[in-house]
């Protein structure tokens, strides 16, 4: 059996509408970013950027109990 | 009859030249007013449009700023209010790109659309614009769409580039070029309340590190759409960073990126 873990999970701009801003995370070990989004219910395009405690990160990226994980959307307009 | 250097030299109040002596100049003289503009930051004699830059710019750094090309990619939200900025803080030479001509729907946040510049070239309003603001500032309009193809002429001496377009694609591809040329690129875009600005230097690959991940061309902005004081907001922080650069003053968002969140008013600084 895995070990429970929490990680925060700060979303920004539109990616909080309809979620939270901030959040705890309950889950598994072994998890990804990737796990994260799926199981928030957002596509990995809506993604544009991802850092883990400050460090820029891809969605591959492992996530451990304790981190802090923000997400942020594709910014595109001018 | 005296020199333009001696004419301006005996107008001159206290070191500072008024615009009607710029314009006296000018007309007397036959010459361009970018030639009159230079000749007295040359002499060190200060147009009095620049008297309020106080000391934050001092009269080289205005000589500097007006030897400088900077190139404006994008005339919309971001590039109208930057090309104002620009020309009112005395860049000496613009390059401005877009391909459209202003419609109804620009006209919630785009500076240099008005009822009376609807179906009006983006660019060629741009260069009206600056001609009214600063007649020593001069326009280089490009009516085209940035391509890569194109960019040797639309980049040509720039000592700055900046990002003011609507499409992630395009705005990659600017990014690539730029590190290839050795330009530095401040880039800024904006989708409802939110925006982004960073400034990636020659070498660096900031643009490609920021959307490795997006999937689209477009962002949040095609269902958020573009707000006008985010685009003010944004413009203006990509501004001056161009002002630093070309002056080598104080610290860049290079290697960062800044979000902004005017929702909730947040500032979040990013290393990337």
């Amino acid at each position: 059996m895995g070990v429970f873990m929490k990680v925060t999970v700060k979303l920004f701009a539109s990616l909080c509408s309809g979620r939270f801003a901030v959040g705890v995370f309950d889950g598994g070990a072994a998890l990804t970013v990737r796990d994260i989004l799926k199981s928030l219910n957002i596509s990995e395009g809506e993604v544009s950027i991802i850092f883990i405690n400050g460090r820029h990160e891809d969605v591959s990226a492992a996530v451990r109990d304790g981190d802090t994980l923000a997400l942020f959307p594709p910014v595109g307009g001018g | 009859m005296k020199s333009l250097k001696e004419f301006l030299a005996a107008h001159a109040r206290n070191t500072i030249v008024s615009y009607s002596t710029q314009a006296k100049a000018v007309r007397e003289y036959r010459l361009p007013f970018s030639v009159v503009e230079e000749t007295a930051l040359d002499l060190n004699l200060l147009p009095a449009r620049y008297l309020r830059n106080g000391e934050s710019l001092s009269r080289a750094d205005q000589l500097c700023l007006f030897r400088s090309r900077v190139a404006v990619i994008g005339c919309g939200g971001l590039g109208g209010y930057i090309v104002e900025i620009l020309a009112r803080a005395g860049i000496g030479h613009l390059t401005v790109v877009d391909p459209d001509v202003f419609d109804d729907h620009n006209m919630n946040r785009q500076l240099l659309s008005e009822t009376a510049t609807l179906g009006m070239s983006k660019v060629e309003a741009a260069a009206h614009r600056v001609k009214r603001i600063n007649p020593a500032v001069t326009v280089t309009p490009a009516k085209i769409a940035f391509t890569k193809e194109k960019s040797a002429q639309l980049l040509r001496n720039a000592r700055v580039a900046v990002d003011a377009l609507d499409s992630i694609g395009t705005r990659l591809e600017l990014a690539d070029v730029c590190r290839e040329k050795g330009i530095p690129l401040v880039h800024g875009s904006i989708g409802g309340w939110y925006g982004q600005v960073t400034t990636q230097f020659p070498g660096e690959n900031t643009l490609q590190k920021m959307y490795r991940h997006s999937s689209g061309d477009r962002g949040v902005e095609e269902k958020l759409g573009n707000l006008s004081f985010t685009a003010s907001l944004v413009a203006g922080i990509q501004a001056a960073e161009v002002i630093k650069i070309i002056l080598n003053q104080g610290n860049t968002l290079r290697g960062r990126m800044l979000f902004i969140d005017l929702l909730d008013l947040e500032f979040v600084n990013l290393a990337l």
